[in-house]
Protein backbone atom coordinates (compact mmCIF):
# COMPACT_ATOMS: atom_id res chain seq x y z
CA UNK A 1 0.00 0.00 0.00
CA UNK A 2 2.94 2.32 0.69
CA UNK A 3 5.66 2.48 -1.91
CA UNK A 4 8.74 4.67 -1.55
CA UNK A 5 11.23 4.80 -4.42
CA UNK A 6 14.57 6.59 -4.60
CA UNK A 7 13.67 9.11 -1.95
CA UNK A 8 16.15 11.92 -1.41
CA UNK A 9 15.55 14.46 1.33
CA UNK A 10 17.36 16.68 3.77
CA UNK A 11 17.49 20.04 5.46
CA UNK A 12 18.89 22.89 3.37
CA UNK A 13 22.24 21.76 1.99
CA UNK A 14 22.45 18.71 4.24
CA UNK A 15 21.32 15.52 2.50
CA UNK A 16 19.93 13.05 5.01
CA UNK A 17 18.17 10.50 2.82
CA UNK A 18 20.09 9.38 -0.25
CA UNK A 19 17.83 7.15 -2.28
CA UNK A 20 15.56 5.21 0.05
CA UNK A 21 13.35 2.38 -1.23
CA UNK A 22 10.74 0.99 1.10
CA UNK A 23 7.32 -0.57 0.92
CA UNK A 24 4.56 -1.77 3.18
CA UNK A 25 1.83 -4.20 2.11
CA UNK A 26 -1.68 -4.32 3.54
CA UNK A 27 -1.94 -6.14 6.87
CA UNK A 28 1.79 -6.07 7.61
CA UNK A 29 3.86 -4.80 10.47
CA UNK A 30 6.99 -3.45 8.85
CA UNK A 31 9.82 -2.35 11.11
CA UNK A 32 12.08 0.51 10.07
CA UNK A 33 15.21 0.19 12.18
CA UNK A 34 18.26 2.34 12.51
CA UNK A 35 20.49 4.16 14.94
CA UNK A 36 20.01 7.76 16.01
CA UNK A 37 20.76 10.02 13.07
CA UNK A 38 20.27 7.33 10.45
CA UNK A 39 17.43 9.36 8.93
CA UNK A 40 14.37 7.59 10.35
CA UNK A 41 12.62 10.75 11.48
CA UNK A 42 13.48 12.57 8.27
CA UNK A 43 11.93 9.74 6.28
CA UNK A 44 8.88 9.87 8.50
CA UNK A 45 8.42 13.60 8.20
CA UNK A 46 8.69 13.37 4.43
CA UNK A 47 6.10 10.60 4.31
CA UNK A 48 3.67 12.75 6.29
CA UNK A 49 4.21 15.98 4.42
CA UNK A 50 5.92 17.96 7.17
CA UNK A 51 8.84 18.36 4.77
CA UNK A 52 8.95 17.91 1.01
CA UNK A 53 11.51 15.50 -0.44
CA UNK A 54 14.07 16.75 -2.96
CA UNK A 55 13.68 13.75 -5.26
CA UNK A 56 11.98 10.41 -5.46
CA UNK A 57 8.47 9.01 -5.36
CA UNK A 58 5.98 8.20 -2.62
CA UNK A 59 2.79 6.38 -3.53
CA UNK A 60 0.08 5.40 -1.08
CA UNK A 61 -2.91 3.25 -2.10
CA UNK A 62 -2.13 4.10 -5.70
CA UNK A 63 -2.02 7.85 -5.14
CA UNK A 64 1.04 10.02 -5.53
CA UNK A 65 1.50 11.77 -2.19
CA UNK A 66 5.08 12.93 -2.67
CA UNK A 67 5.29 16.51 -1.41
CA UNK A 68 1.55 16.68 -0.66
CA UNK A 69 0.28 18.79 2.26
CA UNK A 70 -0.20 17.14 5.64
CA UNK A 71 -3.99 17.45 5.58
CA UNK A 72 -4.22 15.65 2.24
CA UNK A 73 -2.02 12.85 3.51
CA UNK A 74 -4.28 12.47 6.55
CA UNK A 75 -7.24 12.39 4.14
CA UNK A 76 -5.87 9.32 2.32
CA UNK A 77 -5.41 7.49 5.63
CA UNK A 78 -1.67 7.65 6.21
CA UNK A 79 -1.47 8.62 9.87
CA UNK A 80 1.65 9.24 11.94
CA UNK A 81 1.94 8.87 15.69
CA UNK A 82 4.95 11.10 16.15
CA UNK A 83 8.04 10.69 18.22
CA UNK A 84 7.65 12.61 21.46
CA UNK A 85 3.85 12.07 21.29
CA UNK A 86 3.02 15.67 20.35
CA UNK A 87 -0.30 15.54 22.20
CA UNK A 88 -2.09 18.85 22.80
CA UNK A 89 -1.10 19.59 26.41
CA UNK A 90 -3.72 22.33 26.93
CA UNK A 91 -6.61 20.16 25.76
CA UNK A 92 -8.45 17.41 27.61
CA UNK A 93 -7.87 13.76 26.74
CA UNK A 94 -11.26 13.66 25.04
CA UNK A 95 -10.59 16.82 23.03
CA UNK A 96 -7.26 15.35 21.89
CA UNK A 97 -9.02 12.24 20.68
CA UNK A 98 -11.77 14.18 18.95
CA UNK A 99 -9.17 16.20 17.09
CA UNK A 100 -7.75 12.91 15.86
CA UNK A 101 -10.80 12.68 13.61
CA UNK A 102 -10.59 16.36 12.61
CA UNK A 103 -10.47 15.53 8.89
CA UNK A 104 -13.15 12.86 9.20
CA UNK A 105 -15.91 15.00 10.67
CA UNK A 106 -18.32 13.33 13.04
CA UNK A 107 -19.06 10.32 10.88
CA UNK A 108 -17.39 7.51 12.81
CA UNK A 109 -16.34 9.60 15.77
CA UNK A 110 -18.54 8.12 18.49
CA UNK A 111 -17.75 4.58 17.39
CA UNK A 112 -14.00 5.23 17.19
CA UNK A 113 -14.02 6.97 20.55
CA UNK A 114 -15.65 3.93 22.10
CA UNK A 115 -13.10 1.67 20.44
CA UNK A 116 -10.14 3.75 21.67
CA UNK A 117 -11.54 3.87 25.19
CA UNK A 118 -12.00 0.10 24.95
CA UNK A 119 -8.34 -0.36 24.05
CA UNK A 120 -7.15 2.17 26.64
CA UNK A 121 -9.50 2.14 29.65
CA UNK A 122 -6.95 4.36 31.37
CA UNK A 123 -7.73 7.15 28.92
CA UNK A 124 -11.43 6.85 29.64
CA UNK A 125 -10.75 7.30 33.36
CA UNK A 126 -8.88 10.50 32.51
CA UNK A 127 -11.04 11.78 29.69
CA UNK A 128 -11.48 15.23 31.25
CA UNK A 129 -7.90 15.63 32.41
CA UNK A 130 -5.54 17.92 30.48
CA UNK A 131 -3.21 15.86 28.30
CA UNK A 132 -0.20 17.80 29.59
CA UNK A 133 -0.75 16.35 33.07
CA UNK A 134 -0.64 12.71 31.92
CA UNK A 135 2.36 10.45 32.50
CA UNK A 136 4.64 9.61 29.60
CA UNK A 137 3.07 6.21 29.09
CA UNK A 138 -0.45 7.66 29.15
CA UNK A 139 0.57 10.33 26.67
CA UNK A 140 1.86 7.62 24.35
CA UNK A 141 -1.49 5.82 24.66
CA UNK A 142 -3.23 9.10 23.89
CA UNK A 143 -1.04 9.74 20.85
CA UNK A 144 -1.84 6.27 19.49
CA UNK A 145 -5.51 6.69 20.36
CA UNK A 146 -5.57 10.02 18.54
CA UNK A 147 -4.04 8.29 15.50
CA UNK A 148 -6.68 5.54 15.60
CA UNK A 149 -9.43 8.17 15.66
CA UNK A 150 -8.52 9.07 12.07
CA UNK A 151 -9.53 5.64 10.68
CA UNK A 152 -5.97 4.99 9.50
CA UNK A 153 -5.20 2.72 6.56
CA UNK A 154 -1.58 2.69 7.64
CA UNK A 155 -0.36 3.81 11.04
CA UNK A 156 3.22 4.99 11.34
CA UNK A 157 4.48 4.67 14.90
CA UNK A 158 7.62 6.72 15.46
CA UNK A 159 9.61 5.41 18.44
CA UNK A 160 6.56 4.40 20.49
CA UNK A 161 8.72 2.74 23.14
CA UNK A 162 10.94 5.78 23.70
CA UNK A 163 11.05 6.87 27.32
CA UNK A 164 8.80 4.08 28.59
CA UNK A 165 9.68 1.71 31.44
CA UNK A 166 10.61 -1.87 30.39
CA UNK A 167 7.25 -3.16 31.54
CA UNK A 168 5.38 -0.54 29.52
CA UNK A 169 7.58 -1.23 26.49
CA UNK A 170 6.49 -4.85 26.70
CA UNK A 171 2.84 -3.77 26.83
CA UNK A 172 3.35 -1.37 23.95
CA UNK A 173 4.70 -4.06 21.63
CA UNK A 174 1.88 -6.38 22.67
CA UNK A 175 -0.60 -3.67 21.82
CA UNK A 176 0.96 -3.02 18.41
CA UNK A 177 0.65 -6.70 17.62
CA UNK A 178 -3.01 -6.75 18.69
CA UNK A 179 -3.82 -3.69 16.56
CA UNK A 180 -2.22 -5.45 13.62
CA UNK A 181 -4.18 -8.63 14.25
CA UNK A 182 -7.33 -6.51 14.11
CA UNK A 183 -6.36 -5.62 10.55
CA UNK A 184 -4.32 -2.43 10.88
CA UNK A 185 -1.19 -2.08 8.76
CA UNK A 186 1.71 -0.64 10.72
CA UNK A 187 5.06 0.92 9.93
CA UNK A 188 7.01 0.69 13.15
CA UNK A 189 9.97 3.05 13.37
CA UNK A 190 12.18 1.91 16.21
CA UNK A 191 15.62 1.71 17.73
CA UNK A 192 14.52 -1.25 19.79
CA UNK A 193 15.73 -3.89 17.34
CA UNK A 194 15.03 -7.18 19.08
CA UNK A 195 11.48 -6.45 20.18
CA UNK A 196 10.58 -4.85 16.87
CA UNK A 197 11.83 -7.83 14.87
CA UNK A 198 9.92 -10.14 17.18
CA UNK A 199 6.55 -8.68 16.14
CA UNK A 200 7.30 -7.44 12.60
CA UNK A 201 6.72 -9.36 9.40
CA UNK A 202 9.45 -7.59 7.51
CA UNK A 203 12.06 -5.00 8.33
CA UNK A 204 14.25 -2.35 6.74
CA UNK A 205 17.47 -1.14 8.29
CA UNK A 206 18.38 2.46 7.55
CA UNK A 207 22.03 3.46 7.76
CA UNK A 208 23.45 6.86 6.77
CA UNK A 209 20.43 7.65 4.66
CA UNK A 210 20.22 4.44 2.65
CA UNK A 211 18.56 1.08 3.26
CA UNK A 212 21.44 -1.17 4.32
CA UNK A 213 19.44 -4.36 4.86
CA UNK A 214 15.91 -5.52 4.34
CA UNK A 215 13.93 -8.73 4.37
CA UNK A 216 11.71 -10.93 6.51
CA UNK A 217 12.08 -10.14 10.19
CA UNK A 218 13.02 -13.68 11.12
CA UNK A 219 15.87 -13.70 8.58
CA UNK A 220 17.20 -10.33 9.76
CA UNK A 221 17.12 -11.53 13.34
CA UNK A 222 19.78 -14.11 12.43
CA UNK A 223 21.77 -11.86 10.16
CA UNK A 224 25.38 -11.70 11.38
CA UNK A 225 25.78 -8.13 10.09
CA UNK A 226 22.76 -6.89 12.01
CA UNK A 227 23.83 -8.75 15.13
CA UNK A 228 27.23 -7.13 14.95
CA UNK A 229 26.06 -3.56 14.40
CA UNK A 230 22.97 -3.39 16.59
CA UNK A 231 23.11 -6.12 19.15
CA UNK A 232 26.83 -6.11 19.93
CA UNK A 233 27.12 -9.82 19.27
CA UNK B 1 -17.82 58.50 53.23
CA UNK B 2 -19.27 58.35 49.76
CA UNK B 3 -22.89 57.59 49.40
CA UNK B 4 -23.94 54.42 47.61
CA UNK B 5 -26.25 56.47 45.42
CA UNK B 6 -23.17 57.97 43.78
CA UNK B 7 -20.95 54.91 43.94
CA UNK B 8 -23.37 52.34 42.49
CA UNK B 9 -24.18 54.23 39.27
CA UNK B 10 -20.47 54.71 38.69
CA UNK B 11 -19.86 50.99 39.13
CA UNK B 12 -22.75 50.06 36.83
CA UNK B 13 -21.51 52.50 34.22
CA UNK B 14 -18.02 51.10 34.55
CA UNK B 15 -19.31 47.57 34.02
CA UNK B 16 -21.04 48.54 30.78
CA UNK B 17 -17.89 50.18 29.41
CA UNK B 18 -15.84 47.29 30.75
CA UNK B 19 -17.87 44.75 28.80
CA UNK B 20 -16.92 46.53 25.57
CA UNK B 21 -13.29 46.63 26.63
CA UNK B 22 -13.57 42.92 27.31
CA UNK B 23 -14.98 42.25 23.85
CA UNK B 24 -12.15 44.14 22.17
CA UNK B 25 -9.62 42.46 24.43
CA UNK B 26 -11.09 39.02 23.64
CA UNK B 27 -10.23 39.53 19.99
CA UNK B 28 -6.76 40.70 20.92
CA UNK B 29 -6.12 37.82 23.28
CA UNK B 30 -7.42 35.25 20.79
CA UNK B 31 -5.03 36.51 18.14
CA UNK B 32 -2.17 36.64 20.62
CA UNK B 33 -2.91 33.24 22.12
CA UNK B 34 -2.88 31.39 18.82
CA UNK B 35 -0.63 33.37 16.51
CA UNK B 36 1.55 34.99 19.18
CA UNK B 37 0.90 38.21 17.31
CA UNK B 38 0.58 41.43 19.24
CA UNK B 39 -1.83 42.99 16.81
CA UNK B 40 -1.08 46.71 16.66
CA UNK B 41 -3.70 47.09 13.94
CA UNK B 42 -6.47 46.11 16.35
CA UNK B 43 -7.41 49.72 17.10
CA UNK B 44 -7.47 50.83 13.48
CA UNK B 45 -9.58 47.83 12.53
CA UNK B 46 -12.05 48.80 15.26
CA UNK B 47 -12.07 52.30 13.78
CA UNK B 48 -12.79 50.87 10.31
CA UNK B 49 -15.62 48.82 11.78
CA UNK B 50 -17.07 51.91 13.48
CA UNK B 51 -16.97 53.83 10.18
CA UNK B 52 -18.60 50.86 8.48
CA UNK B 53 -21.45 50.86 10.97
CA UNK B 54 -21.67 54.65 10.79
CA UNK B 55 -22.05 54.65 7.00
CA UNK B 56 -24.49 51.74 7.02
CA UNK B 57 -26.62 53.92 9.27
CA UNK B 58 -26.17 57.30 7.60
CA UNK B 59 -26.29 56.10 3.98
CA UNK B 60 -28.68 53.16 4.14
CA UNK B 61 -30.51 53.81 7.39
CA UNK B 62 -29.52 50.45 8.84
CA UNK B 63 -29.74 50.39 12.61
CA UNK B 64 -26.38 49.55 14.27
CA UNK B 65 -27.85 46.54 16.04
CA UNK B 66 -29.28 45.20 12.79
CA UNK B 67 -25.91 45.83 11.15
CA UNK B 68 -24.28 43.46 13.63
CA UNK B 69 -24.17 40.35 11.43
CA UNK B 70 -22.93 42.43 8.49
CA UNK B 71 -20.19 44.10 10.52
CA UNK B 72 -19.09 40.86 12.16
CA UNK B 73 -18.94 39.03 8.81
CA UNK B 74 -17.14 41.92 7.09
CA UNK B 75 -14.53 42.24 9.83
CA UNK B 76 -14.08 38.48 9.83
CA UNK B 77 -13.38 38.60 6.10
CA UNK B 78 -10.97 41.51 6.51
CA UNK B 79 -9.12 39.71 9.31
CA UNK B 80 -8.97 36.40 7.44
CA UNK B 81 -7.68 38.15 4.33
CA UNK B 82 -5.13 40.27 6.18
CA UNK B 83 -3.60 37.23 7.86
CA UNK B 84 -3.69 34.97 4.83
CA UNK B 85 -2.56 37.50 2.23
CA UNK B 86 -0.38 40.01 4.07
CA UNK B 87 0.68 39.22 7.64
CA UNK B 88 1.36 35.51 7.08
CA UNK B 89 3.51 36.20 4.01
CA UNK B 90 5.36 39.20 5.39
CA UNK B 91 6.22 37.57 8.70
CA UNK B 92 8.60 34.88 7.38
CA UNK B 93 7.94 33.15 10.67
CA UNK B 94 9.48 35.89 12.80
CA UNK B 95 7.44 37.49 15.58
CA UNK B 96 9.21 40.85 15.37
CA UNK B 97 8.33 41.06 11.67
CA UNK B 98 4.67 40.53 12.46
CA UNK B 99 4.82 43.28 15.06
CA UNK B 100 6.11 45.73 12.47
CA UNK B 101 3.68 44.56 9.80
CA UNK B 102 0.65 45.11 12.05
CA UNK B 103 2.07 48.48 13.14
CA UNK B 104 2.53 49.42 9.48
CA UNK B 105 -1.00 48.32 8.68
CA UNK B 106 -2.38 50.49 11.46
CA UNK B 107 -0.52 53.54 10.13
CA UNK B 108 -1.83 52.93 6.62
CA UNK B 109 -5.42 52.29 7.67
CA UNK B 110 -5.53 55.30 9.95
CA UNK B 111 -4.11 57.75 7.42
CA UNK B 112 -6.37 56.37 4.75
CA UNK B 113 -9.30 57.10 7.06
CA UNK B 114 -7.99 60.62 7.67
CA UNK B 115 -7.67 61.18 3.94
CA UNK B 116 -11.10 59.78 3.09
CA UNK B 117 -13.21 60.98 5.99
CA UNK B 118 -11.17 63.79 7.63
CA UNK B 119 -10.61 63.97 11.33
CA UNK B 120 -14.14 65.11 12.25
CA UNK B 121 -15.80 63.34 15.12
CA UNK B 122 -19.08 61.84 13.99
CA UNK B 123 -21.99 60.40 15.90
CA UNK B 124 -25.30 58.87 14.95
CA UNK B 125 -28.78 59.55 16.27
CA UNK B 126 -31.04 56.66 17.09
CA UNK B 127 -34.50 56.76 18.64
CA UNK B 128 -33.10 55.05 21.74
CA UNK B 129 -29.89 57.08 22.11
CA UNK B 130 -31.22 58.97 25.12
CA UNK B 131 -33.52 56.39 26.63
CA UNK B 132 -32.58 54.99 30.01
CA UNK B 133 -33.26 51.88 32.04
CA UNK B 134 -34.08 52.33 35.71
CA UNK B 135 -32.07 49.91 37.83
CA UNK B 136 -33.39 51.30 41.07
CA UNK B 137 -30.00 52.55 42.17
CA UNK B 138 -29.21 54.22 38.87
CA UNK B 139 -30.43 55.15 35.40
CA UNK B 140 -28.31 53.59 32.68
CA UNK B 141 -28.71 54.55 29.01
CA UNK B 142 -30.35 51.81 26.92
CA UNK B 143 -27.42 51.48 24.45
CA UNK B 144 -25.05 50.83 27.35
CA UNK B 145 -27.28 48.14 28.80
CA UNK B 146 -27.53 46.47 25.39
CA UNK B 147 -23.76 46.78 24.97
CA UNK B 148 -23.19 45.12 28.32
CA UNK B 149 -25.41 42.11 27.71
CA UNK B 150 -24.42 41.91 24.05
CA UNK B 151 -20.73 41.75 24.94
CA UNK B 152 -21.35 39.08 27.57
CA UNK B 153 -23.43 37.06 25.10
CA UNK B 154 -20.71 37.23 22.45
CA UNK B 155 -18.09 36.24 25.01
CA UNK B 156 -20.22 33.23 25.95
CA UNK B 157 -20.69 32.27 22.29
CA UNK B 158 -16.97 32.60 21.71
CA UNK B 159 -16.31 30.37 24.69
CA UNK B 160 -18.73 27.76 23.32
CA UNK B 161 -17.02 27.94 19.95
CA UNK B 162 -13.62 27.39 21.51
CA UNK B 163 -14.72 24.62 23.87
CA UNK B 164 -17.24 22.64 21.87
CA UNK B 165 -16.41 22.77 18.17
CA UNK B 166 -13.66 21.20 16.10
CA UNK B 167 -12.68 24.67 14.93
CA UNK B 168 -12.21 25.80 18.53
CA UNK B 169 -10.27 22.67 19.41
CA UNK B 170 -8.07 23.13 16.37
CA UNK B 171 -7.39 26.76 17.32
CA UNK B 172 -6.43 25.80 20.86
CA UNK B 173 -4.38 22.82 19.70
CA UNK B 174 -2.45 24.92 17.22
CA UNK B 175 -1.65 27.49 19.89
CA UNK B 176 0.47 24.96 21.79
CA UNK B 177 1.49 22.13 19.50
CA UNK B 178 2.00 22.99 15.87
CA UNK B 179 3.58 19.73 14.72
CA UNK B 180 0.91 17.63 16.40
CA UNK B 181 -1.75 19.84 14.82
CA UNK B 182 -0.28 19.30 11.36
CA UNK B 183 -0.24 15.55 11.89
CA UNK B 184 -3.97 15.36 12.61
CA UNK B 185 -4.49 17.24 9.35
CA UNK B 186 -5.07 20.75 10.65
CA UNK B 187 -4.31 23.26 7.91
CA UNK B 188 -2.11 25.69 9.82
CA UNK B 189 -2.47 28.69 7.51
CA UNK B 190 -6.24 28.33 7.41
CA UNK B 191 -6.63 28.06 11.18
CA UNK B 192 -4.26 31.00 11.74
CA UNK B 193 -6.39 33.10 9.42
CA UNK B 194 -9.60 31.85 11.05
CA UNK B 195 -8.27 32.94 14.46
CA UNK B 196 -7.34 36.36 13.13
CA UNK B 197 -10.73 36.60 11.43
CA UNK B 198 -12.67 35.67 14.57
CA UNK B 199 -10.57 38.11 16.61
CA UNK B 200 -11.50 40.85 14.14
CA UNK B 201 -15.16 39.79 14.06
CA UNK B 202 -15.23 40.69 17.77
CA UNK B 203 -14.34 44.23 16.68
CA UNK B 204 -17.27 44.26 14.26
CA UNK B 205 -19.61 43.34 17.10
CA UNK B 206 -17.97 45.86 19.43
CA UNK B 207 -18.43 48.60 16.83
CA UNK B 208 -22.17 47.92 16.55
CA UNK B 209 -22.61 47.87 20.32
CA UNK B 210 -20.47 50.96 20.76
CA UNK B 211 -21.64 53.41 18.12
CA UNK B 212 -25.10 54.26 19.51
CA UNK B 213 -23.47 55.69 22.65
CA UNK B 214 -20.10 56.73 21.26
CA UNK B 215 -18.48 58.50 18.33
CA UNK B 216 -16.16 57.68 15.48
CA UNK B 217 -13.05 59.48 14.24
CA UNK B 218 -9.88 58.20 12.58
CA UNK B 219 -8.10 58.17 15.96
CA UNK B 220 -10.86 56.52 17.94
CA UNK B 221 -9.04 53.19 18.04
CA UNK B 222 -6.20 54.51 20.20
CA UNK B 223 -8.30 54.99 23.30
CA UNK B 224 -9.63 51.46 23.12
CA UNK B 225 -6.59 49.57 22.05
CA UNK B 226 -4.39 50.91 24.80
CA UNK B 227 -6.99 49.93 27.36
CA UNK B 228 -7.51 46.57 25.64
CA UNK B 229 -3.79 45.82 25.90
CA UNK B 230 -3.99 46.59 29.60
CA UNK B 231 -6.98 44.28 29.92
CA UNK B 232 -5.13 41.48 28.15
CA UNK B 233 -2.07 41.89 30.37
CA UNK B 234 -4.22 42.11 33.50
CA UNK B 235 -6.27 39.05 32.58
CA UNK B 236 -3.28 37.06 31.38
CA UNK B 237 -2.08 36.87 27.78
CA UNK B 238 -4.20 34.39 25.86
CA UNK B 239 -6.74 33.82 28.65
CA UNK B 240 -10.39 34.22 27.69
CA UNK B 241 -11.93 34.36 31.13
CA UNK B 242 -9.06 36.65 32.09
CA UNK B 243 -9.92 39.07 29.30
CA UNK B 244 -13.56 39.16 30.35
CA UNK B 245 -12.74 39.65 34.01
CA UNK B 246 -9.97 42.13 33.22
CA UNK B 247 -12.29 44.16 30.99
CA UNK B 248 -14.89 44.52 33.71
CA UNK B 249 -12.28 45.39 36.35
CA UNK B 250 -10.71 48.01 34.10
CA UNK B 251 -14.10 49.47 33.21
CA UNK B 252 -15.03 49.89 36.86
CA UNK B 253 -11.58 51.24 37.73
CA UNK B 254 -11.86 53.87 35.03
CA UNK B 255 -15.32 54.85 36.11
CA UNK B 256 -14.39 55.12 39.81
CA UNK B 257 -11.19 56.94 38.87
CA UNK B 258 -13.31 59.47 37.02
CA UNK B 259 -15.55 59.83 40.04
CA UNK B 260 -12.75 60.43 42.54
CA UNK B 261 -10.13 62.18 40.44
CA UNK B 262 -12.27 63.92 37.87
CA UNK B 263 -13.22 62.75 34.39
CA UNK B 264 -9.96 63.66 32.70
CA UNK B 265 -7.87 61.65 35.17
CA UNK B 266 -10.20 58.65 35.08
CA UNK B 267 -7.74 56.50 33.15
CA UNK B 268 -4.99 57.06 35.70
CA UNK B 269 -6.19 54.07 37.73
CA UNK B 270 -6.00 51.79 34.68
CA UNK B 271 -2.33 52.42 34.17
CA UNK B 272 -1.60 52.19 37.87
CA UNK B 273 -3.14 48.72 37.77
CA UNK B 274 -1.16 47.96 34.64
CA UNK B 275 2.13 48.82 36.35
CA UNK B 276 1.24 46.98 39.54
CA UNK B 277 0.30 43.84 37.60
CA UNK B 278 3.54 43.96 35.63
CA UNK B 279 5.52 44.36 38.85
CA UNK B 280 3.85 41.72 40.99
CA UNK B 281 2.05 39.32 38.69
CA UNK B 282 3.48 39.61 35.19
CA UNK B 283 1.51 36.56 33.99
CA UNK B 284 -1.75 38.35 34.80
CA UNK B 285 -4.67 37.18 36.91
CA UNK B 286 -5.36 33.98 34.97
CA UNK B 287 -2.35 33.74 32.70
CA UNK B 288 -0.14 30.71 32.38
CA UNK B 289 3.60 30.88 32.39
CA UNK B 290 5.05 31.02 28.90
Amino acid sequence: MLEVRGLHAGYGQVAVLRGVDLDVAKGEIVALLGANGAGKSTLNNNLCGIYGPTAGRIRFLGEDICGAATDRIVDVGLIQVPEGRRVFPNLSVQDNLELGSYRRGRKNRARNLERVYGIFPRLKERMNQLAGTLSGGEQQMLAIGRGLMADPELLILDEPSLGLSPLLVEEMFGLIQRLNQDGLSILLVEQNVVQSLAIAHRAFVLEHGVIAMSGPAAALMNDPGLKASYLGM
Amino acid sequence: MLELSILLPAILNGLTTGAIYALIALGLTLIYGVLHIINFAHGSLLMLALYGVFFLHSLFGIDPYLALPIAAAALFAVGYGLQRLIIGHASHGKDENILLVTLGLSVIIENLALYLWRSDTRTIDTPYSFEVVDFGVAFIPVPKVIAFFGALLVAALLWLLMARTDLGRAIRALAKERQGAKLVGINVEHIFAMSFGIGCACLGVAACLLLPSFYVSPQVGHAFVLVAFTVVVLGGMGSFVGALLGGLIIGVTESLGGLFLGESLGQLGIFLIFIIVLLFRPTGLLGQRA
